[in-house]
């Protein structure tokens, strides 16, 4: 009897080979071919996502699962439009209906746990236990909770958000900003560089001045930067001595901008100038790749995953790809537009890969688009090609609105940033 | 009515073969795949468009949309964008990324990838 089968449960099997779910039993009989042809996914942000989607579409033969433990992805892009009082948390809700459904996606609600580079297989919390034949790894970022002393994830899940990692965060946030006293003072505490999405603190420190002028207008903002000077620096302040005049404060890292102790109970921050105190205080903490990169030895020294730039594959274990925030992509910036760019570039290697063919050189773009209020949008765009030293911005290209814009130029880029959010969930998601 | 362990391996071997057969056939009239078989190098430097004008140039937002364009007038709208000849806000800034050879073959992957979906 154990070597028999009955004939309802060989039927069984046999539509489940076809339909490609019983891959495992084929990899035992002919492992490489099997293998060859299934590449799993970690993470399903804008890297993770967009490799999937662009794996089915460029070549529906290769079996593809995506693994993300949320059934509900809300994206860091345009949450700070929600903190603003111009989008609702459900505008920036990303679900894998459409990617499961129509694109042939096998989408796991599940969370990677381990990743075994040699045997080539993916160990998810549940203990299922996933084969790959290429995988690609789309963690986005993790915080080094410890950087500043007396900041902890539970405080940033009671008193101080980061909102950094869109959802209860950012939702946390906004219910902050709306119990605020008129008068109050919103403190925005931005890391060192690198860190995810580089002109998002001061998108939101423009957008939550957006919302105070309306309803809370003598209020403040005062932004307490590790840094010594921000993307799109001479856009923003430009942005806000037009619409905010006397609103929102910068203080560099060298003039009392760089903290390094948070007190929760007092609501109050120490910089090397002294303490302030805060009615609303946002901590950005420092980041790192996420936490199955280092799990999973993807990350060198620096706290970010080395990849070959011509396909994305980790120089530390081969057949791994990581993509997005999480890797180290020269002069590109950790943004979902980067990531959902190399998500493709992977994508695209992975099949000339499969087909045993050399990958074409990889070209990848970056767009990104900030609100300061709402007729008032600048942009950053870049080009990235390879040279010998590695990711670099095409000479001449890319660069940021021009200083001199006009009202229509302005009104037209806060039209593009809503035409773009639309676009590129659609293309990724959609 | 049971059947042996080896039919079912053999048979497994059958539909998979089938599989494989099955899959290369749908690789290949696969629009996208065919586009990118004349033409990897146009696929890997076209990608990145999509995040704003849609996928495959179809825009579902403000942005426009380039979809059904012919090739000839979407190298000469690039080419435009890039020496400043048509104004934009931020396409001359994206289109200088690029030289002349590979804006024909970027114009060549858009202008055809809808026709093959014909």
């Amino acid at each position: 009897m154990s070597h028999r089968i009955s004939r309802r449960d060989f039927n069984k099997l046999l539509v489940s080979g076809v339909a490609g779910s019983a891959l495992g039993l084929f990899g035992t009989i002919k492992p490489a071919f099997a293998a060859q042809n299934r590449v799993v996914i970690i993470g399903g942000g804008f890297g993770g996502a967009a490799a999937a989607k662009y794996l089915k579409k460029l070549d529906p033969s290769i079996a593809v699962t995506l693994v993300e433990p949320k059934a509900t992805f809300y994206t860091c892009p345009f949450s700070n439009w929600v903190l603003g009082g111009l989008r609702t948390m459900q505008d920036i809700g990303q679900t894998y209906t459409v990617l499961r459904n129509r694109h042939g996606v096998n989408v796991i609600a599940d969370k990677a746990t381990g990743i075994d580079a040699v045997k080539r297989t993916v160990t998810l919390k549940t203990g299922r236990v996933l084969n790959y034949g290429r995988l690609i790894v789309s963690p986005g970022i993790d915080f080094k909770w410890s950087a500043i002393e007396g900041y902890s994830e539970a405080l940033s899940n009671t008193k101080m958000p980061h909102a950094y990692q869109a959802g209860s965060q950012t939702i946390l946030l906004h219910k902050q900003l709306m119990a605020m006293k008129n008068g109050g003072r919103v403190l925005i505490c931005p890391p060192g560089n690198p860190f995810r999405c580089p002109p998002g603190p001061y998108e939101r420190a423009s957008l939550i001045a957006h919302y105070l002028k309306a309803k809370k207008p003598k209020s403040k903002i005062i932004i307490l930067d590790a840094k010594e000077k921000f993307s799109k620096q001479g856009l923003f302040k430009k942005g806000w001595d037009t619409l905010y005049p006397g609103m929102i404060e910068w203080r560099s890292g060298p003039t009392g901008g760089k903290i390094s102790k948070v007190d929760g109970r007092a609501m109050s921050v120490t910089t090397d100038f002294g303490v302030e105190k805060g009615d609303v205080i946002n901590i950005i903490p420092p980041q790192q790749a996420g936490k199955i990169a280092f799990d999973a030895g993807l990350t060198d020294a620096s706290g970010w995953c080395p990849i070959n730039p011509n396909t994305f594959e980790s120089t530390l274990h081969p057949g791994v790809h990581v993509i997005g925030d999480a890797c180290i992509a020269g002069a590109m910036p950790k943004s979902g537009f980067a990531a959902s760019s190399q998500g493709k570039v992977a994508a695209a290697s992975i099949i000339r890969l499969f087909q045993g063919k050399e990958p074409a050189p990889p070209s990848l773009v970056n767009t990104c688009y900030s609100l300061i209020g709402t007729d008032y949008g600048i942009s950053v765009a870049g080009v990235y090609s390879l040279s010998p030293t590695g990711i670099i911005e095409v000479p001449g290209s890319g660069g940021l609105t021009p200083m001199d814009a006009d009202a229509d130029h302005l009104r037209e880029e806060a039209m593009f940033a809503d035409g773009w959010y639309k676009n590129i969930s659609q293309d990724i998601w959609g | 009515m049971q059947v042996s362990i080896r039919s079912l391996l053999t048979a497994c071997f059958v539909s998979f073969a089938l599989l494989g057969a099955g899959a290369d056939a749908s690789a290949a009239a696969n629009p996208a795949s065919k586009t990118a078989e004349a033409n990897p190098r146009g696929q890997i430097l076209s990608l990145s468009c999509a995040s704003c004008h849609g996928t495959d140039g179809k825009s579902v937002g403000v942005i426009p949309s380039f979809y059904g364009k012919t090739p000839e007038y979407l190298e000469t709208a690039l080419k435009d964008f890039k020496s400043g000849k048509r104004y934009s806000t931020v396409m001359g800034r994206h289109a200088k990324g690029y030289s002349d050879e590979e804006i024909t073959l970027i114009a060549q992957y858009f202008g055809t990838v809808w026709q093959n979906n014909k």
